[in-house]
């Protein structure tokens, strides 16, 4: 069997894991790190995704998408507090949400098929094959209509996705394997933007999952906003600046206060610097980790509420659990350790890497299905109830939340009128007894043969398959004869729309590796003549003539060589203007400092 | 959310001859989880009863260890995991089996599900378990579902008096009825050693046959009474919290 990929397609960061024999192992890119940032950039010469587009990200926000698994099987509404924050423009088709980027619309299955595809690539560069077959984690709590936005954005990357597996169990697979524990574990999982708590049971290779919980919109991203929100103020109270009028600013702000957010998990201080527009100086504060505590508190005791929900679903006191694990960058914070290690009241484990070890254990149940490994199994359950409507728009649950899967439920159906010959059925997933307050996922008309009311009998089977995504079929019991459901999803893509996305996928699909690292080039080049350029105009006083002349020339050449086809002439000349303006970056900063220090002195005097 | 007709080797199962053909190379199969011929898997007979499904006696005090030991066991036969590499129709029973195996842990584990499931298996057509209040408790019942409307209606201003009052009578309401919750569980137990000891020891007479009527019958009222009982406490949960 062809090599099965585990890919972790995460909120913030992307991975791709293999087993390398017994041992999985992710793949390194090119400068040694084993994430990609989830984050695309569409530029002037073409698509840029991972390192650069992060890059790309100050300096062109409102082309560069990050954090679309925050989108996935969403509408609008869903999303409409933090709209805010994204620099992007976003819509709505069909229930699903749409990233409008100049003139095309991105739905975000489409966005994250570029990253899963850029994941393709450096497996394939790393293995020397081709790469069809992966297994793609999504956070335990995601609904069906997450899910089947995920394995939608496999199919536009061109990939197969044998098996959709939840993060914290996939975590457990790669814990397991290492550690050979036995006995019940708690993993806590809090990630880039979704927090998962799940309750297993190890035992000779078999992996239970006896209970999950979790927040599908709470991660780092909403720690970082928390401190975003605080810095916004403070510049506007400073220097009158409204941050969000200026998205660029808007951006640094949010990538400065993760960088403080990560530097306060290992020091007390931390300074943030962060250079403001209109010439307004530089914005500097330094940061304490109480501080950081003080903001972030409420949030990280909101991911308590669901542990204790889980061990209730699975009949557990905190002492039946064995062992806890921390999954997820978020969980390097002092904090949310301190927090967990107290409700469970026992130290945590976090010897795995918590960025990889999803990744790994994505690896390790590919190893399963190609048949390589048949010790380990997991049994994993559906996270929310599945139910339909009822008389009143009241839910009546098939299937009850934490259920194993694959678990099937059959429903008869019959008329309430004379010949009627369809019966509606509206499919829904959450715990609330109203239809309103639960997530629709879809609708479907069943056929019913045209008889006296109450006579036909028809069996609905809702089954959930070892994805934890909703499969149903029908069939006439009086004549035994099956029919096809057509289901309306009520937030994802149609067939014909992946089917459309994946043929315009392929047209892209010619960019290979070469291309992609010259539009990276020019990218690179285009960005350094712009910053270039407004240095120049900056710092001419601060430097010699010669100096000023030698730049410009330097940049003229640059400007010849970009629209080559060669990444390494345009790489050679990028350095080369990285080192004419040497001496200008540093007067620059030299001045920038004491305009900092000055302004401090100013404020001083002001308070 | 993605549909698939019910195939031909799903529909094939409904078929009464599938059960002792393999659904493949059509040679003879007698209960066995693969054909003997082409190593097939073979869909799980629909008259198999989740007791014998899972290796134990038709009893109502089980052996925990044994169940997860032969679900374990099970799920290693027949998971859709180790199917990944195999046909569409090798993966469509693993599926089968796997939601069926899957509810007759989940049945057999929780000791009212069992019960509730034994009944059902036992007394063939009676259907669901019915919700009915326990005999002696009926006024009871009748005045506190008159409070719990009237603490309900006083949505603004339970802090008056009246709602104070209210709200202390069905706290003392749900101790009572919580407190009948474990009686009535423990009633249901002890009915299931009676079960279990007319199972085990006697022939099938037909005193014997009454008398396993009558636990039946006595454990049916228990667990709709139970019902009664639960969905009650859960408004008053509900109301007053």
């Amino acid at each position: 069997m062809a090599r099965i990929v585990g890919i972790d397609l995460g909120t913030t960061n992307s991975l791709v894991a293999y087993m390398d024999g017994d041992v999985p192992r992710v793949i390194q890119g090119k400068h040694g790190d084993a994430k990609v940032p989830s984050i695309v950039g569409l530029t002037d010469n073409g698509l840029i995704v991972g390192e650069p587009a992060k890059e790309h990200l100050v300096r062109d926000p409102s082309r560069t998408i990050y954090s679309v698994k925050r989108f996935m099987g969403k509408s609008l509404a869903d999303v409409s507090e933090e709209l805010k924050y994204f620099p992007y423009k976003l819509k709505e088709k069909g229930g699903v949400i749409r990233i409008q980027v100049g003139e095309k619309t991105y739905s975000p299955p489409q966005v994250s098929a570029i990253i899963l595809k850029e994941l393709k690539l450096r497996a394939e560069a790393h293995l020397g094959e081709d790469i069809s077959k992966a297994v793609i984690t999504v956070p335990a709590y995601f609904n069906d209509s997450q899910r089947q936005a995920t394995k939608d954005a496999g199919l536009i990357a061109g990939l197969e996705v044998l098996r959709i597996i939840n993060e914290p169990t996939a975590a457990s697979l790669a814990y397991g394997l290492q550690q050979k524990t036995q006995g019940v574990i708690a993993v806590y999982d809090l990630g880039g933007g979704t927090f998962d708590i799940s309750l297993l049971k190890l035992k000779d290779g078999i992996f239970e999952v006896l209970a999950t919980n979790g927040n599908t919109h709470l991660g780092g991203d909403d720690l970082d906003r928390q401190l975003v929100e605080s810095v916004m103020k403070d510049i506007d109270k400073q220097y009158g600046l409204k941050v969000e009028d200026f998205p660029d600013l808007m951006q640094m702000v949010r990538l400065e206060s993760e960088r403080t957010k990560i530097r306060l998990s290992n020091e007390d201080k931390a300074a943030m610097s962060i250079p403001l527009p209109d010439g307004k100086g530089t914005y500097t504060r330094e940061w304490s980790r109480e501080e950081l505590e003080s903001l972030t508190i409420a949030l990280v005791t909101q991911t308590l509420a669901p542990c204790r929900l889980a061990l209730q679903d699975a009949e557990l006191k905190v002492s039946d659990i064995d062992e806890v694990v921390l999954v997820g960058g978020s969980t390097r914070m002092p904090l949310v350790r301190r927090l967990v290690e107290e409700l469970f009241g026992q130290p945590a484990h976090c010897e795995m890497n918590p960025d990889e070890v999803v990744a790994l254990g994505a690896a390790v149940q590919a190893g399963i299905l190609a048949g390589d490994n048949k010790d380990m199994l997991l049994l994993d359950v559906t996270p929310l109830s599945l139910g339909i409507e009822t008389m009143g728009g009241v839910m009546s649950a098939l299937i009850r939340r934490n259920t194993t899967i694959p678990t099937s439920a059959k429903e008869m159906f019959t008329t309430y009128v004379d010949a009627q010959t369809s019966v509606d059925i509206h499919i829904l997933q959450g715990e609330r007894e109203l239809v309103k307050d639960n997530r629709s996922l879809a609708r479907f008309q069943l056929k019913v043969p045209p008889l006296p009311a109450a006579v036909p009998r028809v069996e609905v089977t809702f089954l959930i398959d070892a994805n934890g995504i909703l499969n149903v079929t029908a069939a006439d019991i009086r004549t035994r004869e099956s029919q096809t459901v057509q289901v309306k999803p009520s937030h994802g893509l149609t067939d014909d729309e992946v089917e459309g996305m994946i043929r315009e996928s392929f047209q892209f699909a010619a960019q290979d590796i070469k291309a992609r690292q010259v539009i990276e080039a020019r990218t690179e080049a285009d960005a350094i003549l712009v910053a270039t350029e407004k240095a120049l105009k900056r710092g001419t006083d601060l430097i010699k003539l010669e100096e000023v002349q030698a730049i410009h020339q330097v940049l003229d050449e640059l400007r010849k060589v970009k629209d080559q086809d060669d990444h390494r002439v345009i790489r050679a000349k990028i350095s080369d203007v990285e080192n004419v303006t040497h001496h200008l970056a540093e007067e620059l900063m030299d001045s920038t400092l004491k305009e900092a220090l000055e302004n401090k002195k100013l404020s001083e005097v002001a308070d | 959310m993605s549909t698939q007709p019910t195939s031909t080797d799903h529909t094939s199962r409904e078929l009464p001859m599938a059960r002792s053909m393999c659904w493949h190379c059509q040679s003879d199969v007698c209960g066995e989880y693969f054909c003997g011929r082409c190593v097939k898997v073979q869909p799980l007979s629909k008259e198999l009863d989740y007791f014998t499904c899972m290796n134990l006696p038709r009893l109502l005090s089980i052996d925990e260890k044994t169940l997860e030991d032969t679900f374990y066991s099970l799920s290693r036969t027949f998971h859709p995991d180790f199917y990944a590499t195999k046909d569409e129709g090798e993966k469509c029973v693993s599926l089968g089996n796997t939601a069926i195996l899957n509810t007759a842990y989940r049945t057999l584990k929780n000791p009212i599900q069992r019960a509730e499931y034994l009944i059902r298996l036992e007394a063939g057509s009676v259907k669901d378990i019915r919700s009915t209040p326990p005999a002696d408790l009926f006024e009871e019942i009748l005045e506190l579902q008159e409070d719990l409307d009237e603490f309900r209606a006083l949505a603004g201003p339970r802090d008056s008096d009246r709602g104070r009052e209210l709200r202390s009578k069905l706290q003392n309401d749900r101790a009572t009825l919580e407190t009948r919750q474990e009686q009535l569980k423990a009633r249901l137990f002890g009915k299931f050693q009676e079960w279990d000891a007319l199972q085990i020891s006697s022939e099938a007479t037909a005193e014997t046959q009454s008398q396993k009527a009558a636990v039946l019958k006595a454990m049916q009222e228990i667990l709709s009474n139970r019902t009664y009982v639960r969905n009650i406490v859960n408004d008053l949960i509900a109301a007053t919290s």
